[in-house]
């Protein structure tokens, strides 16, 4: 058994902890233009009923001060909203009638 | 009818004699010719802005700003006096780029207390003065404080770095902004401070992306799929109205409504959206922006149920202000007629725990995927324009902005050849 990436409370989740607990944006956008619809409706339907839960844990400390593991909930969240278009809107990973455009996040926030 | 009451003249458009309202030209878009005069006539005459004064937090923090549209790289830097100063971004001996890393061609920023060149070793204080010149005994009556750096003017507004090329600028910068933009001053920029940094390189002359994001006339019908509210039959038949139009100069506004995320029942939303209480139009809970109210410039109509103020400051530069208490800005730097580069800054309040942390995430993630579809929109466009196949287009009432924006441009370009042929025929 390798090494618990999560908080206990979420050990369920662990199996997608290692591909969605990625710390940029950019990590996260590629990650969901090369995953299959399968795969990220899977971690959707497994994470969505437990967001909230994730959200109120993630509360309990302050932004720049959080556990790692916390860090990486709240970074398994942060892929969630990624997936949320491919999931709930398009059907598909890419943005309809986008083709080639991109937009590249240079700055974000830290965590 | 009109849902949205429009000025007594019977439109927006009317209510501006000056912009007609027959069928425009796009050839300012695709004619190489008229680029290279705009550079002229505009971006070499214009207050540019270039960035915040949050992006030099210190004495001797800096950034370069590529400016290819008038052919030139700028360093703008914080003095030890406090003061924000800019310079081209040259060395003074043998023109090297003074400041950059790795790549010449990419912007970088930090902090220092001299530059250094990396070619020979001059150093310049961040004043722009020469302080040290290597073997400074093998020149010839070479005096440093003939060779300080070439300063370029640079002014500061509500926290917004301008610089202006030109010898003399016509203007000072609060003159340049006009009183509707000025109007906003106190609006707290300043709190600000939590950013994301969009960037990207789109294949269309940057007037047209700047008319993408200044009218809504295209908004429930190529982001149709966006939300189950764009999708109801009844949305797509009502189309787009704004709250309020207004020009100055060669600025403009646009007002309108947002979708109310916060009074929408759950069914006419994305769960995420319901989950993170946030989407395209913010954060749905406003943080504290402080006990003052907004200055009398947002919302300068008064209007009920105002959700966004988009003020397009001429010739590039964007702010956006959401009445949910963010802030965003764009910017559209020209390289070439069919070519540009294309940043959007997102501004919000430090989120004070993960829950505000992650409802910014879900405004940036789904600001994202809107301008995903209106970038690629803007390469179709450039291509089939440069047909020429049809050269005249109608634009509507709400389109009010990009006939400003198109109108303006010309205006400028003619000027500026007009002086041109007064001194040739001096």
């Amino acid at each position: 058994m390798s090494e618990r990436l999560l908080p206990d409370e979420f050990s369920e989740l662990e199996p997608f902890a290692p591909r969605w607990c990625l710390p940029t944006e950019r990590e996260r956008f590629a990650q969901r233009m090369t995953s299959s619809m399968e795969d990220m409706q899977t971690f959707y339907d497994a994470f969505f009923p437990r967001a909230e839960e994730a959200i109120q844990y993630c509360d309990k400390f302050e932004l720049d001060d959080m556990p790692e593991d916390a860090q990486r909930l709240l970074q398994l969240l942060y892929s969630l909203v990624m997936v949320s278009f491919p999931v709930e809107v398009w059907r598909q990973p890419h943005v309809p009638d986008s083709g080639a455009a991109y937009l590249d996040l240079l700055i974000e926030p830290i965590p | 009818m009109a849902r949205i009451e429009k000025p007594p003249e019977g439109s927006w458009t009317a209510h501006y004699p000056e912009l007609g309202t027959g069928p425009v030209s796009y050839e300012d878009s695709i004619s190489p010719e008229i680029y290279e005069l705009e550079r002229e006539a505009i971006f070499k005459r214009s207050w540019l802005n270039v960035g915040r004064a949050e992006q030099l937090p210190r004495k001797g923090s800096y950034f370069t700003k590529e400016l290819a549209v008038a052919n030139t790289s700028i360093v703008v830097v914080r003095g030890m006096d406090g003061e924000v100063r800019a310079f081209h971004n040259i060395c003074r001996h043998r023109g090297n780029k003074l400041v950059w890393t790795d790549f010449p061609g990419e912007e970088t920023s930090g902090s220092c207390r001299q530059f250094v060149c990396k070619y020979h070793g001059w150093k310049y204080e961040v004043d722009g003065a020469c302080s040290f010149v290597q073997q400074e005994g093998e020149f010839f009556d070479l005096d440093k404080s003939d060779y300080g750096l070439v300063p370029v003017h640079c002014d500061v507004w509500s926290g917004f770095i301008f610089v202006n090329l030109e010898h003399e600028p016509r203007q000072w910068l609060r003159d340049f902004l006009g009183p509707m933009t000025t109007a906003i001053e106190g609006y707290p920029f300043d709190l600000q401070t939590e950013r994301f940094s969009y960037r990207a390189v789109v294949h269309a002359n940057w007037k047209l992306f700047i008319d993408a994001f200044q009218e809504f006339y295209h908004a429930p019908v190529l982001h149709a799929r966006q939300s189950p509210v764009a999708a109801l039959p009844e949305v797509q038949a009502a189309g787009f109205e704004a709250l309020h139009y207004q020009l100055d100069g060669p600025h403009r506004l646009v007002t309108t409504t947002v979708g109310e995320g916060w009074r929408m029942p759950p069914e006419m939303l994305k769960p995420m959206e319901t989950v993170t209480r946030s989407g395209l139009f913010g954060p749905w809970d406003a943080p504290d922006l402080g006990p003052d109210p907004l200055p009398a410039g947002v919302n300068p109509a008064d209007r009920k149920h105002w959700g966004l103020d988009s003020f397009q400051v001429w010739p590039n530069f964007v702010i956006l202000i959401w009445e949910r208490g963010w802030y965003l800005t764009y910017h559209y730097w020209p390289t070439s007629h069919n070519a540009h580069v294309f940043e959007g800054n997102l501004y919000f309040v430090p989120p004070k725990n993960a829950r505000e942390r992650l409802a910014q995430e879900m405004a940036a993630v789904t600001f994202k995927e809107y301008a995903l579809q209106d970038g690629n929109t803007l390469e179709a466009t450039q291509t089939m324009l440069e047909s020429r196949v049809v050269t005249a287009f109608p634009l509507n009432d709400q389109e009010i902005l990009c006939r400003h924006l198109h109108k303006v441009a010309a205006d400028w370009v003619d000027g500026y050849t007009r002086e041109r042929a007064e001194v040739g025929a001096r």
